[in-house]
C-alpha cells in the first residue's frame, strides 16, 4: 500500500533533495563515470596524453603477476578477518547474554573498541609488536621466534589481520548479542528441560535462529575487510613487504596516487566497483527476503 | 547437580568475558605506559610494564608542542580541533541531508521521485576506493584541497540516514500531520515542530554514528591535506609514527594516540544506547 502524500508543493520537495542530490552528483557520480571513462583510456605519467584503448587496461590487468597476486591475497585476508572477527565476537556475545553478574560491565569493556580508527588502533598495536622494543616483539625474540614483520611477508600479514580483527570485534559483538537477545527465552528452556545439552542447544536453536544476524554481518564484515582495513595497512605495513600486505584498496591508492598510473588504477576501481555491487545486492536481497517473510 | 552446573557455566562465562575484555584493553593500558615513558627508556627496549613518571608531561608537550627528537609535528591540538571540526560537521551535514531528503520522499509526490532516492541509495556502493583518483580530481579542481569544505563536503552523502529516517519517519502517524496543517501549520513548522521532535532518538542514534564514521576517515584527508595544520588526528599519528623505528618518540606517539581515542571512546561509551540503538535498528 502506498501511503497518501500529506504536502501539495511544486517546488519545495525538490529543493528538499537538492543538498544531497548536488553532493552525490559532484562527489560520487561524476568521480565515479570518469573512474570508468578513465579505465578505458591510457594516459601517459604526466597526465598530458590519453588515448583510447579499449579493455587494454583490463586485459593488462588480469595478466599481472601482481594483481593477481593482490586478488588472491584480498580473497584470503577478508575470508580470515571475516570469520575470526565473526567468531571470536559470537563466543564473547553468547557468554555476555548468560545471567551473570557484572553484565553490563562487560558490554561497555567490549563495546569501546568500536570508536577506534583503524589507523589508530594500528599504531597501538605497532608499538606492542614493534620487533626492537615492543613488549611482545621483544618477549618473542626471548622465545626464540625471530619476530620482524618489516621484513618477513607472514609475519607483517599476520600482524595486520590481527590488528582488523581486534578492531571489528566490537561491531560484531553488539549485532550478535542484540541478535541473542531477540531470541525467546522459552524456546531455549523448553529445550532444556526436554533434557538438550547447552552445546546441543547453541547448535540446534540458537544458531540457526541467529543466521539473519550471520549473514548481515558477513556482508559487512567482509565489505569492512576490503575497504576499512586500508588504514591499518597503511600505518603498518604500507603494503610491504615487498608487495605481501597489497590488498585491493590498498593496490587502487598505491598504483593511483603513488605511482600515477592512472587507467591501471581506474580499471581496478572497476573492478572494486563490480565487488561492491556484488556484496550490496547480496544484501538487498537479504532485506528484501527479510521484510517478506519475518 | 544443577547449581555445580550454573556455577561452572557461570565461571566459564566470566573466564572468556575477562579475557576478551583485557585483550581489548591491553593496548590502551601499554598505550599510557608508554606515554608515561620517555624516548631513550623506550629506544633501548627497557620500558617496563608499569607507568613511569612523565605520563602528565608527555601530554602537555603532544597538546602544545607535538615534536620531539625524531618526530616534527604540529602541536596535537590542532590536530584534535581538526578532527572535531570534520567529525561534528560530517555527523550534522549528513543529518540534515538526509532528514531533508526522506521528508520530501515521505511527505510529498513529485515527478523523479524514486530516481532520486534512488540515486542516493545507490551511493551506498561507492566507496572512495572505487573512484579515488577522480574524487582527488574534482576535489583539487574545486579548490578543495586542504580546506574543511573539502575535509567534508564529500563524506555528507548519507544512504544509510536518508534510509533509517525514511523509516522513521513513516512509523509516525500521518492524522498528527494532517491535524498540524488543519491548524494552518505549513510542510516547513511541521518538520521542526512535529516531525524532527518525534524521531530525536534516531537523530541521537545516528549522531553517535556518524560522529565516529567523521572522526575515524582516514583515506580522503589523506589524500586531501598536506598541509600538517589541516590533519585530523589519525592521520596525524601515522605520520608521526613514520615507519615505525626503535627510536622515534614513542612517547608522544602514544600520548597522542591516547588523546586520538579519548573523545570517540567517550561518545562511545556514555551514549551506548543510543550506539548500539542506531545500529541494530537501522543498519539492517
Amino acid at each position: 500500500m502506498r501511503l497518501q502524500p500529506v504536502f501539495r508543493n511544486r517546488f519545495l520537495p525538490y529543493l528538499l533533495v537538492l543538498p544531497q542530490l548536488a553532493l552525490t552528483g559532484i562527489f560520487f557520480f561524476w568521480p565515479a563515470g570518469v573512474a570508468l571513462y578513465q579505465s578505458l583510456l591510457r594516459t601517459d605519467p604526466f597526465g598530458l596524453r590519453s588515448r583510447f584503448v579499449g579493455v587494454a587496461n583490463f586485459v593488462r590487468l588480469f595478466s599481472d603477476h601482481y594483481y593477481l597476486h593482490s586478488v588472491k591475497l584480498s580473497f584470503w585476508f577478508s575470508f580470515l578477518v571475516t570469520f575470526l572477527a565473526m567468531g571470536l565476537a559470537l563466543l564473547l556475545a553468547v557468554m555476555a547474554n548468560k545471567r551473570i553478574r557484572g553484565a553490563r560491565i562487560y558490554r561497555t569493556l567490549l563495546v569501546w573498541p568500536y570508536a577506534v580508527a583503524p589507523a589508530t588502533a594500528a599504531v597501538l598495536w605497532s608499538f606492542i609488536f614493534q620487533p626492537q622494543i615492543g613488549i611482545i616483539g621483544r618477549a618473542l625474540k626471548t622465545v626464540g621466534i625471530t619476530w620482524n614483520y618489516y621484513l618477513n611477508a607472514p609475519q607483517a600479514l599476520a600482524l595486520v589481520i590481527l590488528v582488523s580483527v581486534w578492531k571489528q570485534i566490537s561491531y560484531n559483538f553488539i549485532f550478535f548479542l542484540a541478535g541473542l537477545q531477540s531470541i525467546p527465552q522459552a524456546l531455549i528452556e523448553a529445550a532444556a528441560v526436554d533434557g538438550a545439552s547447552s552445546r546441543r542447544i547453541f547448535w540446534r536453536i540458537v544458531f540457526p535462529l541467529l543466521s539473519p544476524t550471520t549473514f548481515f554481518l558477513t556482508i559487512m564484515n567482509l565489505n569492512y575487510a576490503f575497504f576499512e582495513t586500508f588504514g591499518v595497512i597503511d600505518a603498518l605495513t604500507k603494503g610491504g613487504p615487498g608487495k605481501a600486505t597489497e590488498t585491493l584498496s590498498y593496490k587502487v591508492y598505491v598504483d593511483g596516487m603513488v605511482n600515477l598510473n592512472i587507467g591501471s588504477s581506474a580499471a581496478q576501481s572497476v573492478v572494486l566497483l563490480v565487488v561492491v555491487i556484488l556484496l550490496t545486492a547480496f544484501q538487498f536481497k537479504f532485506v528484501e527476503r527479510k521484510v517478506h517473510y519475518a | 547437580m544443577p547449581k555445580l552446573r550454573t556455577f561452572w557455566g557461570s565461571f566459564s562465562a566470566h573466564l572468556v568475558l575477562v579475557v576478551g575484555a583485557a585483550v581489548m584493553l591491553f593496548p590502551v593500558y601499554i598505550a599510557f605506559v608508554g606515554a608515561s615513558w620517555d624516548t631513550i627508556t623506550i629506544g633501548r627496549g627497557l620500558m617496563p610494564l608499569t607507568p613511569g613518571p612523565n605520563l602528565v608531561n608527555n601530554m602537555i608537550r603532544a597538546l602544545f608542542v607535538g615534536s620531539g627528537l625524531r618526530v616534527a609535528s604540529v602541536p596535537v591540538r590542532l590536530m584534535l580541533v581538526n578532527s572535531l571540526i570534520v567529525a561534528l560537521s560530517v555527523a550534522v551535514g549528513k543529518i540534515i541531508a538526509a532528514a531533508l531528503t526522506a521528508y520530501a520522499v515521505v511527505y510529498f509526490r513529485f515527478p523523479l521521485q524514486n530516481f532520486f532516492f534512488w540515486s542516493i541509495l545507490i551511493t551506498l556502493m561507492l566507496p572512495l576506493e572505487v573512484r579515488i583518483f577522480p574524487s582527488y580530481k574534482v576535489a583539487s579542481d574545486l579548490g578543495l584541497l586542504n580546506s574543511y569544505l573539502g575535509l567534508t563536503l564529500p563524506l555528507m552523502v548519507s544512504a544509510t540516514g536518508t534510509l533509517v529516517l525514511r523509516g522513521a519517519f513513516r512509523s509516525i502517524p500521518r492524522e498528527l500531520l494532517d491535524a498540524a496543517q488543519v491548524d494552518g501549520a505549513g510542510p516547513l513548522r511541521c518538520f521542526w515542530q512535529i516531525v524532527l521532535p518525534i524521531v530525536r532518538p534516531n537523530l541521537a542514534a545516528l549522531f553517535v554514528i556518524l560522529f565516529i564514521y567523521g572522526w575515524n576517515q582516514y583515506l580522503w584527508p589523506l589524500l586531501i591535506t598536506t598541509d600538517p595544520r589541516m590533519q585530523t588526528v589519525v592521520i596525524g599519528i601515522v605520520r608521526m609514527l613514520g615507519i615505525a623505528e626503535a627510536l622515534v618518540d614513542w612517547e608522544l606517539v602514544m600520548a597522542t594516540a591516547v588523546l586520538a581515542m579519548t573523545l570517540p571512546v567517550l561518545v562511545v561509551v556514555f551514549m551506548q544506547r543510543w550506539l548500539i540503538m542506531g545500529l541494530t535498528e537501522t543498519e539492517k
